[in-house]
């Protein structure tokens, strides 16, 4: 028996996803991914100065605010040949690291979590039992009776209003959801625990960029200044913020994040078979520690690996032309050269080019052009990009921080490395990044102050920030990692204003449409094998899509054979 | 046919909080809202009598950087209640459901209650293409907005996109990126920014909450209780404005004793915003307090006022005030003329500050382009 489903909108993303999936015998045998809406930023920036590029672009995300621009600013000074101070990659870490513990916790508890955790369950939990649960898995203080009855209480309180508010409609009593009621009330108390202290750790942006979503950025270095004896700058009271944000931080990932996300885990080991998807990996790295040139100083390294070949790294390199490149047959737009062309993003082009339904519309055209998203390529093969490529790069690369906590993952749940391939082990990489980001930012944060001691107070080069001082033309490629993954900006600057700018995002890589020989990219081929109990209620697709950490406008639709929208249509 | 709903006291009370809590949390929201505490008594009556509103929050042409910062609220009672104060029952952000069981909210709650329903809008409306730009379940954004704007009690816009059209309007604006006060024909409350700050969305709601309508506007649709001033006139770099002090290059001697950052871009002079009152993130900071110039993120157009580094005499919108009729007559002239004539005339009380200041500052920080390699 085949059907259709339709998801959409995807929701708990950033932007608006359209997945549309062939259900089989209980099992997608065939998906879709689409981005439903588009901006064109890259078109925008021409013409503009280069140092205003990291503004524009980080307005491409407000979840993962803060990479974009760093990508950007890198971009840049790639292109004019400018290193920043130490204290500036120091700042940059930190403030990469801070966006990272930030946006894990955001994703595992608020934008993940309810494909797992059963909220109207957790009515039916002991509050007794959940606190010695709690208090086994960590200790965390906030784990007595009386904490948990009285979230119990709220919850009842509101479950009983008859208004659900984001609750509402909600896949709850749905089979796939496998945990005990007290697990539930334990998970859903931290859920408002986590919301309490997201907002914490972000004052980090806000005390090197001024604020977040968007910190300032700066060509060149960063926009704050170190004077220990000056109020207006960052002294000892700005730096103790910071010290104590950082240390609540690791806190609350090793007492509540990663507990929680091993104890969840446990009950859902089906899922470390479920949810691979593509065998390629791909990861820029960051977290420089010898400037952004020395690519082996990264802690978070750069590599591909293909065919989950774990005993080869192979190099990766964003100018090589044979690398990189980004096709559009399947998306709304054309290129000079003809759509089965791949361009690399030098020589990239963003020209839209809508071939799809007129709106009001029931399907997409999935044989044609179906996404906003162009489909990149790495030397022509599809690659994962985020947490799971980062973390398996790391290992692969003998990374002893990585290669130790996910030893000790894999040892809890008792599962073997190959586990890590699948939707559990995507979820599980961004635990054991967000607890080894956490302790790094530490020893970021202590070399800062070491820094400091020693008079080094500089955070910004003057080096070309003259555009008088430019070359006529130049182009320069910034690479980072956003939480969800692999992201670039490749930048052409011509006499002093951009003269061509393009971005491959991670979801352009894992969202994107099949390439012009008919390759899936990650969610396509993820969701390939994933079951599904109940066409109505696909929680289970959703466990996939959102394993990602979707970070896009786009939706969830799943089409008949025909591509036609049945969601009740069944047929044989 | 509307569902009952418990008020904001009920709802606290069942939460655990007491009675002095809540009238403590009355006070916040007064004092938010730009009331003073002697109306702390007012708010709880209101806070008592009215039920939680339904609430539908629509997501379009953004980056979802409004919802970040409205869940960013510093005050712990405003955000656990403000999530709880109101139903929130459609926001594709936090939303259990997906697919249709989350359109199914939003239908339900636009059938349920007509009238009574909040719209809270993120991001700009692509009018391009037949409105192929941005679909959500097949549908336009434009629809979808016409749709929801038609029965609600009030119509917020999230930041400067559903306020003004933000980057994606900045030329050549490629998709006809709209306002949303543009496309619903009924009044819209701008609460523009990129993003707006979370205290000030949280106090904006707050405000309907307490008195049933929204707050007043200004000729733009800006609340005047937090758009009301430039962000330079409450700047608190704004003294070494009026004694001519400068930061002249990025991290000079200047920027580490935290000098006026106008020489640097800063659009503080030109920007109507709360953010050197209220501050961001728990009032930790804002842009200028941490080194970088305001870049005006809550002005219409400002994307298209740049390059952000080129300082404001190339900048139109100054001068609109009195006193800084002087300041634009200086700038026509040179900015180092009129930044003295406004610092002499309109700052005599500060010269003792002004001295000892000058005293201690060094010449010239950096002067080398120590940097290069």
């Amino acid at each position: 028996m085949t059907k259709r489903i339709v998801i959409d909108p995807v929701t708990r993303i950033e932007g608006h996803l359209r997945i549309e999936a062939v259900v089989e015998n209980g099992v997608v045998k065939d998906a879709f991914s689409a981005g439903t809406m588009v901006r064109g930023i890259e078109k925008i920036l021409r013409g503009r100065d280069p140092r205003d590029a990291w503004a524009f672009t980080e307005r491409v995300c407000g979840v993962c605010t803060t990479v974009h621009a760093l990508a950007s600013c890198r971009s840049v000074e790639d292109a004019l040949g400018i290193e920043v101070p130490k204290n500036a990659e120091l700042v940059r870490n930190l403030m990469f690291c801070a966006q990272f513990i930030q946006d894990h916790v955001v994703h595992f508890y608020h934008l993940h979590a309810l494909d797992w955790v059963d909220v109207v369950s957790m009515l039916k939990a002991d509050p007794a039992a959940a606190s010695r649960i709690a208090q086994s898995l960590s200790a965390w203080p906030r784990s007595n009776p009386g904490h948990f009855a009285a979230v119990q209480t709220r919850l009842r309180k509101y479950v009983e209003s008859g208004q659900l508010g984001i609750f509402a409609n909600g896949y709850w009593g749905h089979k796939a959801y496998k945990l005990p009621p007290e697990v539930n009330l334990i998970a859903v108390s931290h859920y408002l625990d986590a919301l309490e202290w997201q907002k914490e750790i972000v004052k980090i942006h806000a005390i090197f960029g001024g604020k977040n979503p968007h910190p300032n950025y700066l060509v060149g270095g960063v926009p704050c200044s170190f004077n220990i004896d000056e109020v207006n700058a960052i002294n000892t009271e700005r730096l103790n913020h910071v010290a104590s944000l950082i240390k609540d931080a690791i806190t609350f990932v090793e007492q509540v994040y990663v507990p929680d996300l091993l104890a969840i885990a446990g009950f859902y080991k089906d899922w470390a078979a479920i949810g691979g998807g593509l065998e390629n990996y791909l990861a820029y790295g960051d977290l420089p520690t010898r400037g952004i040139r020395d690519v082996g100083s990264f802690l978070l390294p750069r590599g591909a690996i293909l065919g989950r070949n774990l005993n080869e790294v192979h190099e990766v390199n964003g100018r090589d032309e044979k690398e990189i490149r980004e096709y559009i047959s399947h998306s709304w737009y054309k290129y000079g050269g003809g759509d089965q062309v791949g361009l690399h993003p030098f020589k990239g082009e963003t020209e839209f080019n809508y071939t799809g339904p007129k709106p009001p519309y029931d399907q997409l055209n999935v044989e044609g052009k179906y996404s906003w998203l162009k489909t990149p390529r790495w030397k022509e093969h599809p690659m994962e990009v985020g947490p799971l490529a980062r973390m398996l790069v790391a290992y692969a690369k003998g990374d002893t921080d990585v290669k130790e906590l996910v030893g000790v993952v894999l040892g809890k749940l008792d599962v073997p490395i190959g586990a890590l391939f699948s939707t559990l082990g995507r979820t599980a990489a961004r635990g054991v990044e967000t607890q080894v980001v956490a302790h790094w930012m530490k020893g970021f944060f202590d070399e800062l102050v070491a820094n400091l001691r020693n008079g080094e107070v500089r955070t910004h080069t003057r080096y070309h920030w003259d555009p008088d001082t430019w070359p006529a033309a130049a182009e320069g490629v910034g690479l980072t990692e956003a939480p969800r993954g692999a992201l670039a900006h490749w930048i052409s600057i011509k006499d002093k204003v951009i003269d061509n700018y393009q971005l491959v995002v991670p979801s352009t890589w894992n969202a994107s449409p099949r390439d012009a020989q008919g390759q899936r990219s990650s969610y396509e081929a993820a969701l390939i094998g994933t079951p599904v109990a109940n066409v109505d209620q696909p929680v289970e697709i959703l466990r996939t899509v959102h394993s990602f950490d979707p970070c896009l406008a786009c939706a969830v639709h799943l089409y008949d054979p025909t591509g036609r929208q049945i969601h009740q249509v069944q047929f044989n | 046919m509307s569902v009952p709903r418990e008020s904001l006291w009920e709802t606290m009370k069942g939460k655990g909080y007491s009675r002095r809590e809540f009238m403590e949390f009355c006070g916040f929201a007064a004092v938010a809202a730009g009331l003073g505490t002697q109306a702390t008594a007012a708010v709880a009556a209101t806070f008592e009598k009215k039920g939680r509103p339904p609430v539908v929050w629509l997501h379009f042409q953004e980056c979802t950087c409004c919802s970040e910062s409205f869940i960013r609220g510093s005050h712990p009672v405003v955000a656990d209640v403000l999530l709880d104060a109101i139903s929130l029952d459609y926001t594709q952000t936090l939303q259990a459901a997906s697919g249709a069981a989350a359109e199914k909210c939003l239908h339900d709650t636009m059938k349920n209650y007509p009238g009574k329903y909040i719209l809270l809008v993120e991001g700009s409306v692509p009018t391009g293409a037949g409105g192929a730009y941005c679909c959500i379940n097949g549908e336009s954004a434009e629809e979808i907005l016409k749709k929801a704007a038609k029965d609600a009690a009030a119509i917020i816009a999230w930041g400067n996109c559903a306020s003004y059209g933000c980057v994606q309007a900045a030329k050549p604006n490629p998709t006809n990126a709209t306002a949303i006060s543009k496309l619903v024909g009924k009044p819209v409350i701008n609460v523009p920014g990129c993003p707006p700050i979370a205290d000030v969305m949280a106090a904006v709601v707050t405000h309907i909450l307490m008195f049933g309508r929204g707050p007043e506007l200004d000729a733009q649709g800006r609340p005047k209780e937090f758009y009301g001033r430039r962000v330079h006139d409450t700047c608190y770099r704004r003294p070494y404005y009026d004694a001519g002090l400068f930061v002249d290059a990025w991290d000079d001697e200047g920027a580490r004793k935290g000098y006026c950052l106008f020489r640097m871009g800063c659009r503080g002079p030109v920007t109507y915003n709360a953010c050197s009152v209220t501050k961001w993130n728990g009032s930790v900071s804002y842009p200028i307090q941490s080194g970088h110039g305001c870049i005006g993120c809550s002005e219409n157009g400002f994307w298209d006022n740049g390059p952000f580094y080129r300082h404001l005499p190339h900048t139109p919108g100054f001068g609109i005030e009195s006193t800084a009729d002087t300041i634009g007559l200086g700038l026509g002239i040179g900015v180092a003329v009129g930044v003295a004539a406004h610092a002499v005339t309109t700052n005599i009380r500060k010269r003792p500050l002004i001295a000892e200041t000058v005293k201690e500052s060094s010449p010239a920080g950096q002067t080398e382009d120590e940097g290069a390699k």
